[in-house]
């Protein structure tokens, strides 16, 4: 599977796929001690998204988010790459200030948690 | 995207890492949404301040930026701090959090940017004039920029907003261009308003209602509303923006760019039902459960802070009575003996910081305002319940 999307934030990472079908509050809505997912009734809550290539349509919430990313990446618990349908503010400037590797405008469909894959993010790919 | 010789030598490293940090994230949004080049600005708003929420990555953030050799390029202000900068000890901050809060500060300061510590800079020289293109975060201020001024700003966080000081430079989309200040959607209000905690319940029955109709570009019209103050419409650009995620409106009469457009069939009414309904919700509590007075979300005008002190004048309050504004403001009461007044009735100045930023989470088990916009974060965020009252009814009650 070789899908095409847009580079964010350059680099590469390879892993597994966690992935969501929920926009992702990364303030109020993740623990940046952990990396663990605690938004009530999200349908990651409980997992954690430290080490894993998160791939979720889009962020949602306070601008404070892109923060929440730097922290988990000073912590050791940020994602290893995001994948997103559509990045908005505040993933973006989460990715360029914490250089976590990011694509967007790639189909979410043909992924599941749990496949292992391949980001190269200089390029905009994705290889599973 | 169409970078200048300069902005490239920036982006390629010439005016040192914090800078060249800076204008990757500014370039990176410019391509996200289709940006062809970048705009000069003249005016900065930073949100992100208190330590609460940054915590200590954030604050390295911050401090490697200062370290990188950043330097504001233009007119910066802050938003509030987690605390009264010279008072906190009286508010019940405790010394770590204190000491944590004035290395942000310091950082700030470092690269040049103003620590005026509030939500409202326009009511102390940060006040942009029609048609400027500015880069501020503070969805309050950012409403009350595009709509009442005529100013040009997208809503910024905290990291894009200090990219745009540390470059002088936003790229060019979205609230900057003039196709995309037209309005979108006619909301007539038939309702009659009558102070700001009547403005701040309007921006959420607007709000909730607009939020229903999933548009993807929200830039309302608004009929049925001839007056207001300077103070109403600080109320309503919080609560509109809080409820409704609105960066830009336009009231014909009343703001500047209004008369610039047609305005079409209505496309959904409030009814003084649905007022009362959103000042109803906001109405969770009695009286005697109220622990906690605050007023000054967004941060009081002078004119505010001198009803206050006619009201309370040789009265006690019975309750914790934080009063939030800015340090000038603040001056100008010093000064006029209003401080002393309010201070003699046991009312407390909570400057440089509000309620809805100082880590206050669990404190209080009710809270009395006039402000639609500190009921929504003191319910979601530190878990009170809210009374929304008129100005004036907060301080009697207060004082009851």
């Amino acid at each position: 599977m070789k899908l095409e999307g847009r580079t964010i934030f350059p680099g590469q990472a390879q892993g597994f796929a966690l992935v969501s079908k929920m926009g992702i509050s990364f303030y109020g809505g993740v623990d940046p001690q952990t990396g663990v997912i605690t938004e009530a009734g999200h349908d990651l809550e409980g997992q954690t998204i430290a080490g894993k290539v998160l791939v979720y349509p889009r962020g949602k919430g306070s601008t404070v988010g892109s923060y929440v990313l730097y922290r988990l990446k000073k912590n050791n618990c940020a994602p290893l790459a995001i994948v997103n349908a559509e990045t908005e503010t505040i993933t973006a400037v989460g990715c360029i200030i914490a250089e976590i590797p990011c694509i967007d405008r790639v189909d979410l469909s043909q992924l599941h948690t749990g496949d292992r894959v391949s980001v190269d993010a200089d390029q905009g790919i994705l290889m599973g | 995207m169409h970078l200048t010789p300069e902005e490239n030598a920036i982006l390629a490293g010439s005016s040192g890492p914090a800078a060249q940090k800076a204008m990757r994230i500014l370039e990176t949004l410019g391509r996200i949404y289709g940006a062809k080049h970048m705009l000069p600005i003249t005016s900065v708003q930073i949100s992100g301040v208190s330590y609460a929420n940054l915590g200590e990555a954030g604050l390295e953030w911050l401090a490697d930026m200062a370290e990188g050799g950043g330097k504001a390029q233009v007119l910066t202000t802050l938003n509030p701090a987690g605390m009264d900068v010279e008072n906190y000890r009286a508010l019940g901050i405790d010394e770590a959090f204190a000491e944590n809060q004035r290395r942000v500060l310091s950082a700030f300061e470092k690269m040049g940017v103003i620590t005026t510590c509030s939500c409202t800079p326009y009511l102390f020289g940060n006040l942009p004039r029609f048609g400027e293109h500015i880069a501020w975060a503070e969805s309050s201020a950012v409403c009350f920029a595009n709509s009442v001024l005529g100013a040009r700003t997208n809503r910024e966080g905290g990291p894009s907003a200090l990219a745009a000081a540390l470059t002088g430079r936003t790229p060019a989309y979205n609230y900057h261009l003039d196709q995309n200040r037209q309005p979108t959607v006619h909301v007539r209000v038939d309702a009659s308003l009558s102070g700001t905690h009547d403005f701040g319940a309007l921006g959420k029955a607007i709000g909730d209602r607009l939020q229903s109709l999933k548009l993807a570009q929200l830039v309302p019209l608004i009929t049925g509303i001839t007056e207001a103050s300077l103070e109403t419409l600080k109320s309503f650009c919080a609560s509109i923006a809080t409820y409704g995620g609105v960066a830009l409106f336009h009231i014909p009469g009343l703001t500047p760019e209004a008369n610039a457009f047609e305005i079409p069939p209505a496309d959904l009414v409030i009814h003084q039902r649905e007022l009362d309904q959103a000042r109803a919700d906001l109405l969770q509590t009695t009286a005697e459960e109220v622990d906690f007075v605050s007023l000054g979300c967004p941060h009081l005008s002078l004119k505010e802070i001198q009803r206050i002190a006619q009201l309370i004048e040789g009265k006690r309050v019975t309750k914790e009575f934080w009063i939030t504004t800015s340090r000038p403001v603040k001056g100008m009461a010093d000064r006029m003996g209003y401080t002393q007044i309010i201070e003699a009735a046991g009312a407390k100045f909570a400057t440089d910081t509000c309620c809805v930023v100082a880590p206050i989470e669990g404190r209080f088990i009710a809270m009395a305002t006039d402000s639609a916009k500190a009921c929504y974060y003191a319910y979601a965020k530190n878990h009170f319940k809210t009374r929304l009252l008129s100005f004036d009814q907060v301080i009697r009650e207060a004082t009851q």
